[in-house]
């Protein structure tokens, strides 16, 4: 292993690395050690825990009543998502004030308002009784705030794009619409494309939060069963490993997609995007 | 009708512990993702794939599902039965910021150009010398912007508490909503409000430090 940190390293160092990874490989086989005997005490090894999850019915439910309907959630809202971004991303590059200044405040304010006060807002305020519903309250909240994120990515985007390009068009006698249809999106949404699948991923995260309004999904199907069976422990691992699994696909998207669209340029950098620690 | 502006004392309570769970879990996922930051770069292989796979499996796991492991899964395996409810949300919350701090400081680390540390090294410093008197330094200054996205999430992450009993500012404007359905937009914009000035004095603060620490180039 050779760093520039640090010196190709000599036999003296070599035996102490040993020494820290034989220790360091003991306490991490201590901590399973630890964790598989604390689930042998409690009994969580029981057949009837995990029963649920080799059963067939229980599996479709998890797949169709869960996943389904989180990826179906997520993806709904990404598509609304990603028109509130485009209306307000432009609208913050407008060049009226009267345009940029409201643009400007909406965005901002649904950036900053925790995703789990707007959901709970929307439902209760619209969503219950007579209302739509707890899945299009977490539908629309996940709008509003992913599509308030893409407005900061695309008018990110359109801004990386060089200001060349944007001259030379209006040099040639281009319109501002022709210019912006034309010449900048095309370019931006290259630019874009890989904080706009890595939002994908907060998006489908936050789908979780449905679990507080009863919103159909993957953590509501893992209520139920766990409501049922009483095995809370092998619900979450088992939930925790779909979610997982589904976002490791879409990182292997984003990831492919910035090798075939932006090649080795620097990915978009824009603040509070993407994966900085939304729920 | 005008229950929010007669029990503020409520209002101003629930923020109390929001503060407080940002404050405490804030500053266990520094002290965590620091760790793991120097487990990843540091030249014990155990060590580094450790801390790779620790951030990649919380970065793709909801924080939702990290509350139901802390609050609903633990205690049927007898454990943090007896813990309070603050202490287990910041245990949760901190498990879960601490690889979104470790990566903001490992791209705060890469960010120093190759030529820093090689000079350092041509120069005869060791590994401790180039981090300390070199690498860091340095890394401090690109790590803010990142370190204060992450902080600021996690202001608004504290929101999901609410979920797991604890009465922060979303599970009260919950309670203030049940009792008065009349006027939800107030008590919604009242508690947003809150949490705005909560983000605002936090990207001031970052804003400042960037400034001051701004090199002269």
């Amino acid at each position: 292993m050779s760093s520039v940190l640090f010196d190709v390293a000599g036999p003296r160092t070599r035996a102490r690395h040993r020494l820290y990874s034989v220790v360091a490989t003991v306490a991490l086989l201590a901590l399973v050690g630890a964790v598989v005997w604390r689930m042998y005490n409690t009994g969580q090894f029981a057949y009837e825990l995990w029963e649920p999850f080799v059963t067939p019915d229980f599996i479709v439910v998890l797949l169709v009543d869960g996943l389904l309907r989180t990826l179906q959630m997520a993806f709904v809202s990404i598509i609304l998502a990603l028109a509130f971004g485009v209306l307000f991303g432009i609208g913050k590059l407008s060049d009226h004030a009267l345009v940029r200044w409201p643009c400007w405040l909406v965005v901002e304010f649904f950036r900053a308002v925790p995703l789990l006060l707007l959901i709970i807002f929307i439902f209760f305020t619209f969503g219950v009784g007579d209302g739509f519903g707890p899945y299009w309250s977490v539908v629309l909240g996940l709008t509003l705030y992913n599509g308030s994120v893409l407005a900061e990515v695309f008018r990110a985007g359109i801004q990386a794009v060089p200001r060349g390009q944007g001259e030379a068009a209006y040099a040639v006698g281009m319109r501002k619409t022709q210019v912006m249809n034309l010449v900048l999106m095309p370019q931006g949404v290259k630019i874009m494309l890989p904080a706009i699948i890595s939002q994908c991923v907060v998006a489908l995260k936050d789908t979780s939060l449905g679990y507080y309004i009863f919103a159909p999904g993957l953590t509501f199907v893992g209520k139920q069963i766990y409501g049922e069976f009483g095995n809370q422990f092998q619900t979450a691992i088992v939930l925790a490993t779909m979610y997982i699994a589904t976002n490791l696909v879409l990182t292997w998207l984003a990831t492919l997609a910035q090798r075939r669209f932006v090649g080795e340029r620097k990915p978009l950098a824009v603040p509070m995007v993407g994966q900085t620690g939304g729920a | 009708m005008d229950d929010v502006f007669t029990r503020f004392d409520l209002v101003l309570e629930a923020f109390w512990l929001t503060i407080q769970l940002l404050v405490f879990s804030g500053v266990a996922s520094l002290v965590g993702g620091t760790v793991l930051a120097a487990m990843r770069v540091g030249p014990v292989a155990v060590l580094a794939r450790l801390g790779a796979l620790y951030v990649s499996v919380i970065r793709n796991t909801p924080l939702l599902i990290v509350f139901i492991f802390v609050f609903i899964a633990a205690p049927t395996l007898d454990l943090l039965v007896q813990t309070p409810f603050v202490v287990k949300g910041v245990i949760a919350l901190s498990v879960y910021t601490s690889a979104f701090v470790c990566e903001a400081i490992r791209s705060g680390v890469n960010s120093v150009p190759l030529g820093q540390a090689e000079a350092a090294r041509a120069m005869g410093l060791t590994f401790g010398q180039t981090m300390s008197q070199v690498i860091l330094p340095q890394s401090f200054r690109a790590v803010v912007p990142p370190l204060a996205s992450v902080l600021i999430a996690l202001a608004k992450n504290t929101s999901v508490a609410a979920a797991f009993g604890l009465i922060e500012a979303t599970a009260r404007m919950r309670f203030f909503t049940n009792n008065n359905a009349g006027d939800l937009p107030l008590i919604f914009i009242t508690f947003a409000i809150g949490y705005i000035i909560l983000v605002e004095v936090m990207s001031a603060g970052a804003f400042g430090l960037e400034r001051r620490w701004r090199a002269a180039r």
